[in-house]
């Protein structure tokens, strides 16, 4: 799906001048203030509700990488966050790893399982690309329902924050905190040096022209399949973080609305820009904390905010934003 | 009698069960692939619209005292009209944008239509009868097949049959086929496309309620059972292609029936066996068995 029309739209304009490390100057501008505001915020606001955030908002990034920069949507992401959850859930319970070690355990698995079924999905296109990864996500979900490693409806239970490094004891909510905070700007600054690498314009060379990204040489299904799998392994990343902060790794993390939740969250801030997958993801943990107790009415809201977004608000909070301003954020 | 050390009731109820659940994923699938046929959208909104069939059925029956039979007629129209009406609202807004799009919006109108339902009805399942004249069962020597099941195989297939009839071999069904393959051309003859699409989706959204209504007294009828089901038929079509009505009909029943054995055994792989089907076509025919390049 091209981004709405985001690039090229504002070329020449000052403003688009890269500054330092790809960045422009509003979006170094932009990333400062949401620097500032992770360092200020636990100070103001509960840390365990800014960690959701934080982990959600990774998730979208990793999720808004593929959609809003080679244009493939995935509808089945909740598989890489999900299982990325499990493993890292497994690796601190049950072989006593340290969190920092059991996040990439849980990236990497997340990473195979995106090199799995990336390989498949990437043999169709649009519509099918979508259904494809779709069902083979409810394929983990049943495989995750089964194994006896999830422990099925009950999910991995009591996980323990463990030590950071060996040493630093994450049980303190602040202590986890920062850890969280390091794993998203860490994460964050990676898939903005993806995008702006030349592997970065292969892809969204590929987005705006398929044909033409092949007439000039490229392996296009080369550049998919590793874009793919650089977005599975920063989900498990995402999820593997989750289960860590919330010691629990459930079905819920693998089953469908999960994916449709990270859909929703890039919708809402905007697809196709740097910052939007994090004030959308932002705004929906927001949105749902306060309608916890509404039970199914989150739902009928979430459907209402999809239909509002595709029908009227198709660049989402931040891309509005930038279009406003002219900048491209 | 014994097949493979399994007893012969055993296999042939779960072969049943198997062509049950292929009919579904025929009549979905071949709502789903004329759909997109005409308007290009991938219809998210398919399972809710098959729970909605299912729940008019009991909405008739506890409400207005309209049985079994009025319901399989009734069910679709209405259900259809409300298709109808999200197509004029909606859907048809979408047509110049990115095919995506229309997946986004059909997927949130399904969850905003499921969370209704589970705020009227709750998420346990609320029963609903099988009509008198078709319960009881039948005793085939081999097993006993309950009739109401033998019924749904058969009526699902002649309303597979009566879809691809209308589609092949009448004049509207010509028109359509013509407007799938150039709209902009069937509409310079003088052809009023954009209300062909609209009674397009009706139509398909009103297969799904059929469905639905036929799946009502075998499944309890709650407001998750399109949704669940929903992702299953996506694999089918992605297996079959959406190419043709016939496949699709084809790949439904036949993938119930390899779901059933499947059951039988290797009871593990049951839920999964499906989505392994489509990799190993994904894998060797990237097109679908019945989709052209």
């Amino acid at each position: 799906m091209a981004a709405p029309a985001a690039a090229g739209a504002f070329e020449g304009i000052d403003a688009e001048r890269e500054v330092i490390w790809g960045f422009t100057r509003p979006q170094l501008i932009t990333f400062g203030l949401m620097l500032a505001f992770i360092l200020v915020a636990p100070f103001f606001l509960y840390p365990v509700f800014l960690m959701k955030v934080l982990c959600f908002a990774l998730f979208a990034c990793a999720f808004n990488l593929l959609i809003g920069y080679v244009g493939l949507l995935s509808f089945g992401h909740a598989a890489y966050f999900g299982m990325g959850g499990y493993l890292a859930g497994h690796a601190a319970k049950v072989w006593g790893a340290t969190p920092e070690v059991s996040i990439l355990i849980g990236g990497l698995v997340a990473g195979i399982l995106g090199w799995l079924i990336g390989m498949l999905a990437i043999r169709r296109q649009g519509i099918y690309f979508a259904m494809i990864t779709l069902a083979m996500a409810q394929m983990v979900y049943f495989f995750c329902v089964q194994a006896p490693f999830t422990n099925g409806e009950d999910g991995i239970q009591a996980i323990p924050r463990g030590n950071f490094l060996g040493s630093v004891s994450m049980a303190a909510d602040m202590s986890m905190y920062w850890l969280v905070a390091g794993v998203f700007i860490a994460a964050f600054l990676f898939i903005h040096r993806v995008i702006n690498s030349p592997f970065g314009q292969v892809m969204k060379a590929i987005r705006e022209n398929e044909p033409r990204a092949i007439s000039l040489g490229y392996r296009v299904d080369d550049y998919k399949l590793m874009a793919f799998i650089i977005s599975a392994a920063i989900s498990g990343v995402a999820g593997g973080t989750k289960s860590i902060v919330f010691g629990i790794a459930t079905l819920t993390d693998v089953f469908w609305s999960m994916s449709g939740e990270v859909v929703l969250m890039s919708l809402v801030g905007g697809l196709g820009t740097l910052f939007g997958p994090v004030a959308g993801a932002a705004i929906i943990i927001t949105m749902q904390n306060y309608l916890a107790e509404f039970g199914a009415w989150v739902t009928v809201i979430q459907g209402v905010i999809f239909v509002l977004c595709v029908l009227a608000f198709r660049r989402g909070v931040i891309g509005e934003i930038g279009r406003l301003l002219k900048v491209r954020l | 009698m014994d097949f493979f050390g399994i007893p012969a009731p055993l296999l042939f109820g779960q072969l049943l069960l198997g062509l049950i659940n292929g009919a579904f994923y025929a009549l979905l699938s071949l709502g789903l692939a004329v759909i997109f046929g005409m308007l290009n959208v991938i219809n998210f909104t398919h399972g809710a619209q098959f729970m909605m069939g299912a729940f008019a059925a009991w909405m008739l029956l506890n409400y207005f005292g309209i049985g079994y039979w009025g319901a399989l007629i009734l069910a679709p129209i209405i259900v259809g009209i409300t298709g109808i009406i999200l197509e004029r609202l909606m859907i048809a807004k979408l047509y110049k944008l990115d095919h995506l799009y229309g997946l986004l919006l059909t997927f949130g109108l399904g969850l905003i239509i499921e969370g209704l339902f589970r705020n009227e009805f709750g998420s346990s399942g609320l029963p609903y009868r099988i009509p008198a004249e078709l319960q009881g069962a039948w005793d085939l020597g081999f097993m006993f097949m309950p009739i109401y099941r033998g019924w749904v195989v058969l009526v699902a297939f002649f309303a597979c049959l009566a879809t691809w009839l209308v589609i092949e071999k009448t004049k509207i069904g010509s028109y359509l086929r013509a407007a799938t393959e150039n709209p902009a051309l069937v509409q310079a003859f003088g052809i009023n496309v954009p209300r062909m699409m609209t009674l397009t989706y009706g139509a398909g959204v009103a297969l799904a309620a059929f469905a639905g209504v036929l799946a009502a007294p075998i499944y309890s009828v709650n407001p998750q059972m399109g949704s669940n089901l929903i992702i299953i038929v996506f694999a089918v079509v992605v297996i079959g292609g959406m190419g043709s009505i016939l496949g699709s009909v084809l790949t439904g029943f036949g993938l119930g029936v390899i779901e059933g054995l499947t059951k039988v055994f290797y009871p593990e792989a049951s839920s999964t066996v499906i989505f392994v089907v489509m990799a190993i076509v994904l894998l060797a025919r990237p097109a679908g068995l019945f989709g052209r390049a």
